[in-house]
């Protein structure tokens, strides 16, 4: 589904500050994968959500999403094959538009938007019944302008509507971090509902090593701009977060208490 | 003089008398801000373009109608020119990665000499209603209003509808989320430049209004326009507030923005009236609209001061 192959970017080149961020890095994703990210700061993980979404284009090597190369392409013409949930909840909605509106925006991603009508009666009535499983009060807030929701709320919404329109690439970096634990868990908890019911191929970033174990078939492991680990099926479901750290020590050849603090966080 | 004197000196039938052409000139004047009103508070920027649109529109309709060409047919070339104007200025920012302010001020600066030559380099250039047939006119105050009125009117009804579409809510989500709207697939820099063109067009269409009702255009019509604009859309929007409250809608939202250019205009008919210096005008104008685009930020500003002095209480305890 997902081929990234062998892909650089380096920021500032030239400069003091230049940073190596992706050092040829490349991830094949089967149809359906749920790959988590971890890494500590710095090690590339959103660096490469990024350069999958296209925020800018990458320095050398490709990127082919289910049969189509991206990696010319610019970020807002990928989107018709990717959704995304960001770290931050205010980042996925616009505040000042109702929740009803923000959906119907989202419904068309990637289609060309003409002079028909924004939102109309029938799919602001599916909206309606799509939300209301969901027990998170939204389908009582249709017309709310999202800026009035909870942070929650809004990722809540942001995941809902990047599989509105089913995505072949879900990116979610770290998309619960900015969460209140139990709001975290809620989300998680919906991100696997909706991943697992539309068999989404899914790349989550997190911070939370035990989040990484649990969620998903693959555990991908970043450092200093190179995938370092990569475990997936009957390995990935035996890991324990114990494993991990002193995996990451091995591999990462850094100090474990440093960075360990940092995944562990 | 004495106070009283000077109370004495003031005339109200002469305000009553000067309130219907207030009126009148204050509909233009709210057309152009519903053109300032897609670039200030939709797309989130200040597009400072329109000072010289504004002439523009003025300067073309008048040209054309001298040229014996029907008032109509003047005041649609007139806003080509300016949706050519704006897309001018959407260019610069978006494709040569000029910032906005600076792209405006650019494209003004420019209309000034292309103003002129439209002009046949004359500052000014009259139009007479007694020998063409104009929209409306100083001359015929009541038509002038109803004319103006209706104008509005469509604009504010063609609005309502365009940004319900798909691509109008495609806008909508550009001044308030770009980075959202790029992760679903909006060509924000698109968006952009069409705000800007259809902005500079309704501007160019109130300048082309404006200067039919005042029997002239001049090379400095436009002067201080994106002021004049955004302290219409500024009292439109309170006085929205103030009588609708939570029931004003986006349809409310519009209709104020063209009431917010009217009171404007009577407010400046009564300081007029008053005998205070028009020349403090300006100046007048420019405090009201510092203090109410202040208002908002220092009012945000004092609840996240109270919402750190809350949480520093809780940590001290």
């Amino acid at each position: 589904m997902l081929k990234v192959n062998e892909i650089s970017k380096t920021f500032n080149a030239g400069t003091i500050n230049e940073k190596r961020a992706l050092n040829g890095v490349s991830l094949h994703l089967k149809p359906g994968d749920f790959a988590t990210v971890i890494g500590g700061n710095g090690a590339g993980k959103s660096t490469l959500l990024n350069a999958i979404a296209g925020v800018w284009s990458v320095d050398e090597g490709s990127i082919v999403l289910d049969g189509n190369d991206l990696t010319a392409l610019p970020e807002h013409k990928r989107a018709f094959l990717i959704g995304r949930v960001f770290q931050d909840p205010m980042m996925g909605t616009a505040p000042n538009m109702q929740l009803v509106e923000n959906m119907a925006l989202a419904m068309r991603r990637g289609q060309k938007r003409g002079l028909r009508w924004g939102v109309t009666k029938d799919e602001a009535a599916a909206y309606h019944e799509l939300l209301k499983p969901l027990n998170l009060g939204l389908e009582d807030r249709m017309t709310t302008k999202v800026g009035l929701l909870s942070g929650g709320q809004r990722q809540a919404l942001t995941l809902v509507m990047a599989s509105l329109r089913k995505p072949k690439l879900l990116l979610l970096d770290e998309h619960t971090a900015a969460l209140d634990p139990a709001t975290a868990a809620k989300v998680l908890d919906l991100s696997d509902k909706i991943i697992n019911e539309n068999k989404l191929t899914t790349l989550m970033i997190t911070h939370n090593m035990t989040d990484a174990i649990q969620h998903g078939n693959r555990l991908i492991m970043m450092n200093e701009g190179r995938i370092i680990l990569d475990v997936s099926g009957e390995e990935k479901r035996h890991l324990t977060k114990a494993e991990l750290i002193e995996k990451f020590a091995q591999l990462s050849g850094s100090s474990m208490e440093s960075d360990a603090v940092l995944l562990a966080r | 003089m004495n106070i009283i004197d000077y109370f004495q000196s003031l005339n109200p039938m002469r305000l009553l008398g000067n309130l219907p052409g207030g009126i009148a000139q204050g509909i233009i004047w709210g057309i152009m801000a519903l053109g300032v009103y897609i670039t200030f508070r939709l797309l989130d920027v200040a597009d400072l373009s329109v000072d010289g649109t504004f002439s523009t529109g003025g300067a073309v309709t008048v040209m054309l109608i001298l040229s014996g060409r029907p008032a109509w047919v003047a005041i649609l070339v007139a806003i080509l020119a300016g949706i050519l104007a704006g897309t001018v200025t959407g260019l610069l920012h978006t494709k040569l990665g000029i910032p906005v302010i600076l792209a405006g001020i650019l494209t003004q600066f420019s209309l000034y000499s292309i103003n002129l030559h439209i002009m046949g380099m004359a500052a000014n250039k009259a139009v007479s209603v007694d020998k063409y047939h104009l929209l409306l006119s100083s001359r015929y105050i009541p038509t002038a209003i109803i004319t103006g009125g209706i104008i509005a009117l469509v604009l504010v009804c063609v609005f309502y509808w365009y940004f319900g579409t798909e691509q109008g809510s495609a806008m909508r989500a550009t001044g308030a989320n770009p980075a959202m709207c790029r992760a679903l697939g909006i060509n924000i820099n698109t968006m952009k430049v069409l705000g800007l063109a259809l902005s500079n067009g309704i501007v160019a269409m109130a300048g082309g209004l404006l200067a039919q009702f005042q029997g002239f255009s001049d090379i400095n019509m436009g002067r201080g326009a994106i002021v004049i604009g955004l302290a219409a859309v500024i009292i439109g929007e309170v006085l929205g507030n103030a009588i609708l409250g939570k029931r004003r809608n986006f349809f409310g939202t519009l209709l104020f923005v063209v009431i917010g250019g009217i009171i404007y205009y009577l407010v400046i008919v009564v300081v007029l009236w008053l005998k205070l210096n028009s020349n403090d005008l300006k100046l007048f104008t420019a405090i009201v609209v510092a203090l109410f685009l202040a208002v908002p930020y220092l009012r945000s500003q004092k609840k996240v001061k109270s919402a750190k002095a809350v949480k520093g209480g809780a940590d001290h305890a």
